[in-house]
């Protein structure tokens, strides 16, 4: 099992013709993921890399193909629109990569989806991937744009904000030989879909995790509200590490949603709130698999 | 984004929030003409306030020794004095730091008779993923220490996204912040204007701080918004061409606003080691590597996952552009990203640049082997480090 995606998720591409969505929509292909179809309104009936049907709306793909998730590359101008058209169309799973969406948009849309059976990954986030049991991990699903090969078929699930940050847990866990079940980035905006905890959640009831990587950073709650939960209810070792102790207050670091306002979402109030969990605090990004490891 | 007070009050007034009578100044004919007017028009008394892009000035100094950014003035002579003593001079307050900012721009104002002050702000709650109203009694306090202390003076009512503002909602904090008769619909319709401000300009944040009661000269009451602090969501200035007009880039560090020309994600730290990374989060990992092993991160840097190598380039220029780096700490994990390209871009860089300061370089990831024996010959004399932490740990040593 996993979570989110399995090997065989069949799952769509929104905006495959732009630059940045084609080329990551390839590396899903050469990975081995069952991508089947893109979508770009007013480009349907061309074909992407020869294989992948395009078509104009999400709906109509969805119809055609069977595809029960997407993957939104579309600029931040229409990305929200392109969530909620995801959402229209009845899909399981949306994962928005586009950066950049403004916060107006994204609060109008978590509310539109509040009673909707969609699940929204991100957005501002690097996706989703569920091993496969090829060479490299290859043939499993790969929704985004982590990089396929670091990660091995196993055992540990990883949630983070962040996407390289997550490329390092993960490697660190396949260097020493330790695979993973499913690694999802939820994003680094300040209204996300998922959060950590509802990951953790989904990573607790997966009878193939065994142990988790939770990595946050400034800004916001969701790290704590996650801990207070695992504290009482998660059965699983976690380790977590949280980025952007030396970030200057009021600044965002990058991600619009690592900040440090009204004295609000600090590292060290993140990392106690881990403490206080038995969550096992990794001191620095390098020890992110041994402090699990250690653990388990 | 943030925006000057005189800007943030435009916007509210242009939104129907009711705000003291005033103008701008960038010299001092323009506030001559200001001040006139406001004397001409029956004002009694004006208002003096620097405009700069930082908390605490009216409890500001400045470099020569003048005391406070914010002055009431009672006749024009005084008010043009206390413009003249003010403009381009350095306002150092709590929030600049020892180096201060320069005052460019004044904002003067009429005086109100302040019977009592208020704090309201509209701004996200991230936990809920929509946006409140925020109001306390205690205004002209700082809010962080009023919630700190006594956080049931805090109110706070939860907008619903679909709906915006009610009228009721409205009326219910005038209520609580112990306002009485039509001033309660008064408030209630400022801060309605408030919130479709905020809503309207993508603001990130819209602070009141005070709000004030104040007197009429017929003895009616009326509230006004004294004071503003906006900023707006950058990622919606695509939407806001308006908005992007008021960008005063003299508040900004010039090595910031010309990273951003080069899509470089770039922050002024106080440090002496500098550090060059892909992905924020990892970025503000390494600054966390650098402070662990007892050293000062120079900066945070994102190149992000496609940097060219032009823009690599570019990255070392506005490093070494701090006179306070002694060490460079380059850390990349190719993920997509070829790790021997970005080696290849490193060496280029570097050699392009001239650069002499001592450059630890971590590389992991795709091809890194490769990555790895391109920087070994390279000829340059880079310290290598096949962790974050080992590299971390080099660069401490480095300007030890």
């Amino acid at each position: 099992m996993s979570i989110l995606v399995k090997p065989d998720t069949k799952f769509l591409v929104q905006g495959i013709t732009g630059g940045f969505g084609g080329r990551h929509a390839q590396l899903s292909l050469d990975y081995g993921s069952q991508l089947v179809a893109g979508v770009t309104p007013g480009k349907g009936g061309q074909m992407f890399a020869d294989t992948v049907p395009v078509f104009d709306s999400v709906a109509e793909a969805m119809a055609e193909t069977g595809a029960t998730a997407s993957a939104i590359f579309v600029p931040p101008p229409f990305a929200a629109d392109a969530i909620l058209e995801g959402a229209a169309a009845g899909l399981d799973l949306v994962v928005c990569i586009t950066e950049g969406i403004p916060v107006r948009d994204m609060i109008s849309v978590k509310d539109a989806l509040k009673d909707s059976s969609t699940i929204l990954l991100g957005p501002n986030c690097p996706g989703v991937v569920t091993p496969g049991d090829g060479k490299d991990s290859s043939g499993g699903c790969r929704i985004g744009i982590a990089p396929g090969y670091i990660h091995k078929k196993g055992n540990i699930g990883v949630v983070s904000r962040s996407g390289t940050l997550t490329y390092e847990a993960v490697w660190q866990l396949t260097s020493r030989g330790v695979g993973q079940s499913t690694c999802v980035g939820i994003g680094g905006d300040p209204v996300p879909g998922m959060t950590h905890l509802d990951v953790l959640k989904l990573f607790n009831d997966d009878p193939e995790t065994t142990g988790i990587i939770m990595i946050g950073e400034i800004g916001g709650t969701a790290e704590e509200e996650a801990a207070a939960w695992a504290k009482t209810h998660c059965t699983k070792p976690i380790a977590g590490f949280i980025a952007g102790a030396t970030a200057p207050p009021g600044r965002r670091m990058g991600h619009a949603g690592a900040i440090v306002s009204g004295g609000k979402g600090t590292a060290e109030a993140k990392q106690d709130a881990f403490r206080e969990a038995g969550i096992g605090v990794a001191e620095t990004p390098s020890e992110m698999a041994d402090t699990l490891l250690k653990m388990m | 984004m943030n925006l000057h007070e005189y800007q943030a009050k435009q916007l509210m007034e242009s939104h129907g929030v009711k705000v003291p009578a005033g103008e701008p100044a960038t010299n001092i004919d323009e506030a001559k003409a200001a001040i006139a007017k406001l004397f001409d028009g029956g004002n009694a008394r004006v208002v003096v306030k620097s405009q700069i892009h930082a908390g605490g000035r009216g409890k500001g100094t400045f470099k020569d020794g003048f005391q406070g950014g914010v002055h009431l003035a009672d006749s024009v002579e005084d008010a043009t004095a206390k413009a003249e003593a003010m403009l381009g001079n350095v306002l150092v307050t709590k929030q600049t730091g020892e180096a201060g900012k320069q005052v460019n721009r004044l904002l003067i104002t009429s005086a109100e008779e302040i019977k009592s002050e208020f704090y309201v702000a509209v701004l996200l709650d991230r936990a809920l993923g929509k946006p409140i109203v925020m109001a306390s009694a205690e205004g002209g306090m700082d809010i962080e220490e009023v919630a700190e202390k006594s956080p049931e003076k805090i109110i706070k009512e939860v907008i619903d996204p679909a709906l915006g503002l009610q009228p009721h909602q409205g009326r219910k904090v005038a209520i609580a912040l112990g306002l009485r008769g039509r001033l309660i619909g008064q408030t209630a319709r400022l801060l309605q204007a408030l919130y479709k401000t905020w809503h309207e300009c993508d603001g990130s944040m819209l602070e009141i701080n005070p709000l004030a009661l104040i007197v009429n000269e017929d003895g009616t009451e009326a509230v006004v918004a004294l004071d503003a602090k906006m900023s707006i969501d950058d990622n919606s200035l695509f939407r806001h061409p308006d908005i992007v007009a008021m960008r005063d880039i003299s508040e900004e560090d010039p090595l910031e606003v010309e990273a951003a020309g080069h899509d470089l994600n770039y922050i002024k730290l106080d440090g002496n080691i500098a550090c060059l990374v892909n992905g924020a989060g990892l970025a503000m990992a390494t600054m966390d590597a650098i402070k662990h092993y007892g050293g000062d991160p120079a900066n945070f840097l994102d190149v992000g996952g496609g940097a060219t190598k032009a823009q690599v380039k570019a990255a070392f220029e506005i490093i070494v552009g701090d006179p306070n780096v002694q060490a460079i700490l380059v850390n990349i994990f190719g993920g997509i990203m070829n790790c021997n390209t970005i080696a290849e871009g490193i060496v280029a860089a570097v050699k392009e640049t001239h650069l002499t300061l001592p450059l630890v370089v971590r590389l992991e990831g795709n091809n890194v082997d490769a990555g790895r024996a391109t920087l070994a010959a390279s000829g340059l004399t880079l310290i290598t480090a096949d962790s974050l932490a080992e590299g971390a740990e080099k660069s401490v040593a480095a300007v030890k």
